[in-house]
């Protein structure tokens, strides 16, 4: 008597639902394809504009620009790191004077266009020349690179400031209390218990902002220096090519692309013991 | 000359070709806020639907125009469309060129990146509305349209309305980038009176005080438009 195992294989399974053809189907069929055919349109484009030569004379440049690009996000963010550390206390002290002055510095490089305030150090601290030139910092102003990177960084800072203050401020107050009970130094509080819970949460807004810094560099190729922005458009301007400005989309989508899923990871990683 | 000279209206000074600049980057920001916010909204419902294929036209949409800096947009927009159409109308009648509005591309790109990032911003704000809602909606016999205008969508307001501020602060901030392709925004036009009068601390400190003035004036409008979105809430 073998009927007590048939049963389970014979059990009557209701068939799957039919996949109608939904409106949502449809439109959803029809977008990928018109994605499907920009992509193999852009292939295609790419494919048939090759030029050997086009590619060895600005390959080259366009991996210079590209070290360019992040070395500048990469100065910026450090100094911008550094910078943003006192603006964050003063932000979160009881000294009326320095949290308005951090409110305001971190109002006004939040308020205004990048663009805007790398304009007003690189063509705007020119009016100052004499007075730059009598003490000697009128070699510094002069260069765009160095411009650039002072701009970014004071900018940086007013968004790291704040990224900060939020992290540091979502630490509950109890974690405070809790280490000076058990006689911990403020400093050691700091270093040992707040900052390893607030990185946590300020992972993701620092991914952020790295990536934002990313994209905003692009603008220093209006300023003449010549990172991967600025090479597109040198080539461009020479060559007349719209090639070269997909080359350099498909470059940035590619950076930062890879730094969101590697932030992804970190962030996986890293909070591993909250998961349950 | 001095300052008051340099910044007052009139044949010497710069005071009405700024202030037209800064019609124009507010028209520009107002007639892309519409077009981002509808085309995020559709962005948005294709992200949460049950589709897997609509799902994934709508992110890729959002990977494209969130990863590329919005300077490349721009001039992919600009540069792109003026070729693509171009040769489009060469099949027709060879030879001409065609221009493309700078006020136009701006528009089509800053809008472009708006709705990337409002679709995130409203998807978010979808997933934070209970089914139930939806289903009371069906149980008193409302249509699907009419669950989304009458039911739907005044939450989706009040929830996403601290996100959407952000994004349109950070759109202001982004139609500087237009004054690169020619429009004669804020940028421009006080560049254009810097290069001239050679006082381009002062312009150009003009230029950054008056976007600040643009978000301390939108934050007072949002303040405002915040409270009535609030004001019959139920404190959420």
């Amino acid at each position: 008597m073998n009927t007590a195992a048939a049963p389970a294989a014979s059990v009557e399974m209701p068939p799957p639902p039919a996949r109608r053809w939904t409106r949502d189907r449809v439109l959803g069929l029809v977008l990928m394809a018109v994605w499907g055919a920009l992509a193999l349109g852009l292939a295609s484009f790419l494919f048939n504009a090759w030029r050997p030569d086009l590619f060895e004379r600005y390959a080259p440049r366009y991996l210079s620009g590209l070290g360019i690009t992040l070395t500048l996000v990469g100065v910026s963010i450090l100094i911008g790191a550094v910078l943003s550390v006192p603006i964050a206390l003063m932000r979160m002290s009881k000294n009326r004077f320095a949290a308005a002055f951090a409110y305001g510095y971190v109002y006004f490089f939040r308020g205004t266009p990048l663009l805007a305030q790398t304009f007003l150090i690189y063509y705007g601290l020119g009016s100052f020349r004499p007075q730059l030139d009598a003490i000697g910092l009128w070699t510094f102003f002069r260069e765009a690179w160095y411009c650039a990177v002072l701009a970014f960084s004071l900018n940086t800072a007013a968004y790291q400031a704040e990224i900060l203050r939020g992290a540091i401020q979502s630490v509950p107050k109890g974690q405070w209390e809790g280490a000076a009970s058990l006689g911990l130094h403020r400093f050691q509080t700091f270093w040992k218990i707040i900052l390893p819970q607030a990185l946590i949460v300020a992972l993701r807004p620092y991914g952020n902002e790295i990536i934002l810094m990313i994209k905003g560099s692009a603008i220093v190729a209006i300023i003449t220096v010549y990172d991967l922005m600025g090479e597109t458009r040198r080539a461009y301007s020479r060559t007349f090519d719209f090639q070269t400005y997909l080359w350099a989309a498909i470059i940035y989508l590619a950076i930062v692309e890879t730094l969101r899923n590697a932030v992804d990871w970190v962030e996986r990683r890293i909070t591993r013991h909250l998961k349950r | 000359m001095d300052v008051a000279t340099l910044l007052s209206f009139g044949p010497r000074g710069w005071g009405d070709e700024i202030a037209w600049g800064v019609v124009v980057t507010v028209t520009l920001a107002l007639a892309t806020l519409p077009l981002g916010l509808l085309v995020g909204f559709f962005i948005a419902l294709g992200k949460q639907s049950e589709e897997k294929s609509l799902r994934l036209a709508a992110n890729i949409y959002t990977t494209i125009f969130r990863g590329l800096p919005e300077l490349l947009t721009l001039f992919l927009v600009f540069y792109g469309a003026q070729i693509g159409i171009q040769q489009f109308v060469r099949l027709f009648s060879p030879g001409t060129t065609v221009e493309i509005n700078a006020f136009v591309a701006g528009m089509i790109a800053l809008g472009a990146v708006f709705s990337s990032f409002a679709s995130e911003v409203l998807l978010s704000a979808f997933r934070a509305i209970p089914r139930g809602q939806y289903e009371g909606g069906y149980a008193i016999g409302l249509s699907h349209f009419q669950t989304m205008r009458l039911i739907i969508l005044p939450q989706l307001v009040r929830i996403a309305l601290p996100g959407l501020s952000n994004l349109w602060l950070i759109l202001i901030k982004d139609t500087a980038l237009v004054s690169v392709i020619g429009l004669s925004d804020i940028i421009r036009q006080t560049g254009v009176a810097a290069r001239v009068t050679k006082e381009a601390f002062l312009f150009f400190g003009v230029a950054c005080l008056l976007y600040l003035a643009l978000a301390i004036l939108s934050s007072v409008a949002l303040g405002a438009i915040d409270r009535w979105a609030g004001k019959e809430g139920v404190g959420r």
